[in-house]
């Protein structure tokens, strides 16, 4: 399960409006309560990838990744997971996602239809890479 | 000579929950190497084969990116900091 509160929610849908017709992405801060991901704070992430693509692609680049695995450690969190944004696409992770993601961490992705934000949902890949699991989202006041 | 390895949370699981780990070496591939042995299932997440990394598997020594120094054969100081990071990308 992935917890987080209304506010973070929000906060990622006006990411995924705001960079509509382009993809948002961002890092989930928190920590790991018996096998859930609880989510206490977002780390947005200007999209690496090259301008044309960013419409259906997105990249946090490893000098990012490593600013914000020492942020973690300073901070005493963890990295928990991702968001990004579909835009006029569903909200479950594509092939494309599959082939560039992780165990452990959770996948959060928001549907953006015409500028709107709609569906999120939040997966997990399995430890043999071969699919992702949906879990649980739990939307907290 | 010893450096502190930084394992992301990610691959945490494979190596006991630690999340950082003193081994030996004089480059980073031998500091890495050593560590893959004493950790095997960690071996499968963070090596292509038998000497190459995972596409997504980026190393930092002291905050510089590998790729930016000699790769796998830069020396790595004693007390040095070995930081394993993974490229995040995706999409729809």
């Amino acid at each position: 399960m992935l917890k987080l509160t209304k506010d973070l929610a929000s906060a990622i849908r006006a990411a995924g409006a705001a960079a509509y017709p382009n993809e948002c992405c961002g890092i989930l801060f928190g920590r790991e309560e018996n096998g859930d991901h609880v989510v206490t704070a977002l780390k947005p992430i200007d999209n690496a990838r090259e301008s044309g693509e960013q419409y259906h692609r997105f990249l946090i680049t490893a000098e990012e990744m490593m600013e914000a695995e020492l942020e973690a450690r300073r901070e005493k969190f963890e990295i928990v997971g991702f968001y990004h944004s579909h835009p006029d696409h569903p909200a479950r992770p594509s092939e494309y996602d599959r082939d560039h993601a992780l165990p452990f961490y959770s996948y959060l992705i928001l549907r953006v239809a015409e500028g709107k934000p709609e569906e999120m949902t939040s997966s997990r890949l399995r430890l043999n890479r071969e699919a992702f699991d949906s879990e649980t989202l739990e939307i907290n006041p | 000579m010893s450096v502190t390895i930084l394992i992301p949370t990610a691959l945490r699981s494979f190596v006991d929950r630690n999340s950082e780990i003193e081994v030996e070496g004089a480059t980073v591939g031998e500091a890495l190497g050593n560590l893959a042995t004493q950790y095997p299932d960690l071996k499968q997440q963070i090596y292509e084969d038998d000497v190459k990394l995972r596409g997504f598997v980026n190393v930092f020594v002291d905050g510089t990116n590998i790729k930016k120094l000699n790769g796998l054969d830069t020396p790595v100081a004693s007390g040095a900091t070995v930081m394993i990071v993974p490229a995040i990308a995706g999409g729809c």
